[in-house]
């Protein structure tokens, strides 16, 4: 019994107290994600934070929409283009939904070639990415100068409930916005990889730490969910 | 030793996970996995896509169109998390601590829904014009 009581359920006895003692303990190799770097942690709980920002969004939008007595605009009709003589519903936005999809695709390879240490590849799966991102945000230019000639504005639209407007201002006005971050976010990653940063641990300009090939993954984690935010915007705002 | 396990995950990939574990994760670094695994999910999002498309197109309405929509956007969802974003891969403990709390948004719809349908009976009743 006495050998119990001796027992210290594993605390050293001598931890700093104070503020040096905060630091300490929560500094204190102490981990939950055992197999997961802190960088992709951290962008995980990050992206966490923004699907709630993007549920917010798209909750007002669902409530402006149910409770206006005034009949919602036909998104099917709205994003309708004239091509060629035909006149094709949505089609501009189906465009967009698979350029981005595509990304998405390119985006996956080059975290797959990252891991195999192709710098080459890589870099160009990275900047295809970027490319097909950048032709997405000019898309969507495109489309809120239609809708602005057409007179659309937050307060009021030519078709029917005024909320229509300030909803898909601020919601695909939002996503672009992610989307042009991420762009950069890919090119600048992507020179790095092509310049060898990762394969002679050169130590990057922020932190002056040296990085490694999963900061790919991790640019990847945040195109993906930019992906991932459109498919919920296209299937609620446009299709529903 | 790294060789053998890719050539097993591409042969057979319903072992693939426990592959991974017992033979590839010492030696591989990160989430390595092969890459027909990427090129067959974006094959499934491209004929998804078209589908919701679809869905629109042919002015599907009601109860149909709704389900359709939902399913489509779910399967879509869970294809980018689970295989782009390789959480199908990471341990439990992180799977759970990021794709558990969205589920309280839908806690949230539901709040706004009643909020919502009772903002709309209220405009019903003193402005007229029901939609």
């Amino acid at each position: 019994m006495a050998e119990t009581a001796l027992t210290t359920h594993g605390l050293s006895p001598a931890r700093p107290d104070g503020w040096e003692g905060i630091a300490a303990d929560w500094s204190s190799d102490q981990r939950a994600f055992k197999n997961v770097s802190w960088g992709k942690a951290m962008m995980w709980i990050f992206l966490l934070s923004d699907t709630f920002i993007f549920s917010c969004f798209l909750l007002s939008y669902m409530t402006a929409r149910m409770s206006t007595t005034v009949p919602w605009p036909n998104p099917s009709e709205v994003f309708a283009l004239e091509i060629a003589g035909h006149h094709i519903p949505l089609i501009l936005i189906a465009i967009m939904t698979f350029v981005l999809i595509s990304s998405s695709g390119t985006m996956a390879m080059a975290v797959n070639f990252g891991y195999r240490r192709d710098r080459v590849k890589t870099a160009v799966l990275m900047l295809v990415t970027a490319a097909l991102g950048a032709t997405f945000v000019g898309m969507q230019a495109f489309e809120w100068t239609k809708l602005i000639m057409e007179g659309v504005r937050p307060w009021e639209n030519p078709w029917g409930a005024a909320q229509f407007g300030s909803s898909f201002f601020m919601i695909t006005g939002f996503h672009g916005t992610h989307v042009t971050i991420g762009v950069i976010f890919l090119i600048i990653i992507a020179r790095k990889v092509w310049r060898g940063d990762f394969d002679v641990g050169r130590r990057g300009f922020f932190t002056s730490r040296k990085g490694n090939y999963e900061v790919v993954e991790i640019t990847g984690l945040y195109w993906h969910f930019v992906d991932l935010v459109w498919v919920f915007i296209f299937a609620f705002f446009y299709l529903w | 030793m790294a060789n053998v396990a890719v050539h097993l995950e591409a042969q057979q990939p319903s072992l693939h996970a426990h592959v991974h574990d017992a033979i590839a994760a010492p030696h591989v670094e990160g989430q390595q996995h092969p890459i027909k695994v990427y090129l067959v999910v974006w094959g499934w999002l491209f004929v998804l896509s078209a589908c919701s498309y679809l869905v629109d197109y042919f002015h599907l309405q009601g109860y149909l169109r709704w389900s359709l929509i939902l399913l489509f956007m779910v399967l879509k969802a869970g294809l980018i998390v689970a295989v782009f974003m390789h959480m199908a891969w990471e341990r439990l403990a992180l799977a759970y601590a990021i794709l558990l709390p969205p589920v309280a948004v839908l806690v949230f719809v539901a709040i706004m829904v009643f909020e919502s349908e009772y903002t709309h009976l209220i405009r019903v009743l003193f402005f007229g014009s029901p939609a």
